[in-house]
């Protein structure tokens, strides 16, 4: 390998972008419009639930129990009507998500000691918030549960019972559970995918297809030089994408950072070559710009949306499935994102996954090499 | 240059198939050290498909070549670095300037940096490209593409340049140019492999290879050419009703080939003695012969005469 025809390909791959301006603008506005629009559409915390309530008795008790759902973060007591009909109503026009029927008996029940059933109608054609309406109400439910037993057991004089178990929780990483804390750094690996994938995947098919190819390959210049002279510029501007991600993550979205700059940068790095590797050799395979992005686009973007684990646990894909997500490279990167944004750990916690990015990126430089001919035909 | 002998480029049986298209059919030839060898032919004959065999952009299907010593096929290589390539389409970065183009290649061909300002400097003067450095490369026109293409390809001091149809699209004074340049390198040893379908332009070659469909029809000097290739004389026929004459010449004793040349008649006939009674049949029917006389055969009219001749083996005139 000759450096200086190297760096020649570099320099001459640097021109290039500067004065094409379709490419500049992928690199720059790439990463603010896939920040802001997942940074913000893409939001998984179920908050501020829409509660109807049907309360049929209308005492003291049964007004203590509502509170408790309109103190809620999860919920917001939208409305209290008086019959079935409006809340079926409301159900069936999306005003409310929640619907709580509070039976005519509730504080006699209570007093009593009887069981006391509350009837929660959800709306099921969103299922992950209707899950989340149900667990949440439960929670609600138990609690105020709880203060009803011990006031009922204190007025007994029976002897103050402490419960056998209690779950006492304390989240870390993500002590408030909020979805963008995850989302947000995941981002980056999809910005990089596709802003690498993409730039990479034309360079080699512009040149096939303006026919510059020709003329370079009757020179002396080897494969090699070629794809990693290529890669290079690329690589800065993989590299300063990432930390325009990390910026706005940190500092936009107050995402915590918790691990080392170094961890990021390393991650990030090897991550890039894979993913440039990836499109280098779309490219290579196609020679075609067209192909090359379409081809690119599908096998980076939308695999890094949906199977890399960022939109959904790969524990919880079809068995049929999950295997297929050790082939996206995205996949271990955001395990270091992760890592690096909430956990905190160095790069010692991330060995595995590391030493994956590392094979995925030999392999990749191996095949665009491999299918690089310099040759016509 | 020892090892080769005074011999740049020797091709023998060379074959090269594209599925069941056959687009270089058998040739053999060679080329001298310093000569201008031009390959002539119409588009599709195989000129382009040999040019990239020869620098190692094709695999040929079966055959040999040796490129300044070197196989094609062994030492793709080795040749690369003693050739300079011109493809047929304008292939250098338009979107770079043209000093940006010169050290790119410079970067390629691996000139050393102590000689890198003179060559460029060279390259400039040459294609006359002198105080436009930073135009970008898309925006000069035809001629100038050509001479830095040019420029670039031989910035190595390459003792073989391998040009592919470099002067199409150009206009006819940057074309002579682009020819003083080619007899310049040719005078100072470089050996100069040139397609072309110009015929005007094949004049300027040492050495002439006649191609069409695939096939060597004829090698040798324009002169060997011009004479060896049409057996017997040629008349020029100026007359009237240019149609009818054709068809009435056509069958006459002794007129081997008609062809029309702008106004006039080509024929080629088994002797020059035909003519008087050529002359009367044309007049027995009516048409006004204004000239009638033995010319010189032009490189066109050889051209013309050796690939209706259909030979199978070609007809090597320089012995």
């Amino acid at each position: 390998m000759n450096l200086r025809r190297l760096l020649a390909i570099s320099r001459k791959e640097v021109f290039q972008v500067l004065r094409d301006s379709r490419s500049l603008l992928t690199v720059l506005l790439m990463p603010l419009m896939l920040m802001s629009t997942l940074g913000y559409g893409v939001n998984l915390d179920t908050k501020h639930i829409r509660v109807f309530a049907y309360d049929r008795e209308g005492s003291q008790a049964s007004q203590d129990l509502l509170k408790r759902f309109q103190s809620s973060d999860y919920f917001d007591l939208v409305a209290t009507v008086t019959d079935y009909r409006a809340l079926g109503a409301a159900l069936d026009d999306g005003r409310c998500q929640l619907a709580i029927v509070i039976p005519y008996d509730f504080s006699a029940r209570l007093h009593d000691g009887r069981p006391v059933y509350i009837q929660a109608l959800v709306d099921g054609s969103d299922n992950n918030t209707a899950e989340l309406a149900i667990g949440y109400a439960q929670g609600v439910l138990a609690s105020y549960g709880a203060v009803v037993q011990a006031e009922y057991l204190r007025k007994s004089n029976a002897p103050s019972v402490n419960p056998v178990l209690s779950v006492d929780a304390r989240t870390w990483f993500n002590e408030d559970l909020e979805s963008k804390n995850f989302i947000v750094p995941g981002v980056a690996a999809i910005v990089m995918a596709v802003v690498g994938v993409l730039l990479t995947s034309l360079t080699v098919a512009r040149e096939w297809e303006r026919g510059t190819m020709e003329q370079l390959i009757s020179t002396p210049v080897t494969a090699l030089e070629i794809i990693i002279g290529k890669l290079l510029p690329y690589f800065a501007l993989g590299l300063f994408d990432t930390a325009m991600c990390a910026a706005i993550a940190v500092w936009w979205f107050q995402v915590p950072f918790r691990g080392s700059v170094i961890a990021l940068m390393v991650g990030s790095g090897i991550y890039l070559v894979a993913i440039l590797g990836l499109g280098f050799w779309i490219s290579v395979a196609t020679k075609n710009q067209l192909a090359a992005s379409q081809i690119g686009l599908v096998t980076a973007f939308l695999p890094s949306f949906l199977l890399s684990g960022f939109t959904f646990p790969i524990n919880q894909m079809p068995i049929g499935v999950q295997p297929f997500t050790y082939l996206i490279a995205a996949r271990y990167y955001i395990v270091i994102l992760k890592s690096v944004f909430l956990r905190g750990t160095g790069l010692s916690f991330l060995t595995a996954p590391l030493i994956a990015l590392v094979i995925y990126a030999s392999v990749m430089v191996f095949l665009a090499k491999r299918s690089f001919h310099k040759s016509l035909a | 240059m020892t090892r080769t002998n005074g011999i740049s480029v020797e091709v023998e049986n060379l074959v090269k198939r594209f599925g069941d298209f056959t687009a270089v059919d058998r040739i053999s030839f060679q080329t001298r050290t310093g000569e201008v060898f031009g390959f002539l032919g119409p588009n599709g004959s195989g000129k382009s498909t040999t040019i990239r065999i020869l620098c190692g952009l094709l695999h040929p299907t079966s055959g040999r070549a040796t490129v300044a010593g070197y196989d094609v096929v062994e030492a793709p290589e080795l040749i690369r670095r003693n050739i300079g390539y011109m493809s047929q389409k304008f292939s250098l970065y338009a979107d770079l300037t043209v000093f940006e183009n010169l050290r790119f290649y410079a970067g390629m061909y691996g000139v050393p940096s102590t000689e890198l300002r003179g060559r460029i400097d060279w390259a400039l003067e040459m294609a006359g490209l002198r105080g436009r450095e930073s135009s970008l490369t898309g925006t000069l026109s035809g001629g100038w593409k050509q001479r830095l293409a040019l420029g670039c390809a031989v910035l190595h001091r390459p003792p073989i340049v391998f040009l592919d149809e470099p002067t199409s699209g150009v206009d006819p004074l940057s074309r002579r140019l682009f020819w003083e340049l080619i007899q310049r390198m040719s005078a100072d040893g470089v050996t100069i492999f040139v397609t072309t379908h110009y015929m005007d332009e094949a004049e300027y070659c040492n050495r002439l290879a006649l191609m069409n469909g695939g096939k060597l029809i004829a090698l040798g000097t324009p002169t060997e050419l011009k004479l060896g290739s049409i057996r017997g004389s040629l008349l020029l026929l100026e007359c009237e009703r240019i149609g009818d004459a054709i068809e009435r010449v056509r069958h006459l004793d002794g007129v081997r080939d008609v062809a029309v040349f702008g106004s006039a008649l080509h024929l080629v006939v088994s002797d020059e003695a035909v003519a008087p009674a050529i002359r009367a049949a044309l007049e027995a029917d009516g048409i006004a012969v204004t000239g009638l006389h033995t010319i010189r055969p032009s490189l066109e009219d050889a051209f013309v005469a050796l690939t209706t001749r259909r030979t199978d083996t070609p007809a090597e005139l320089s012995q």
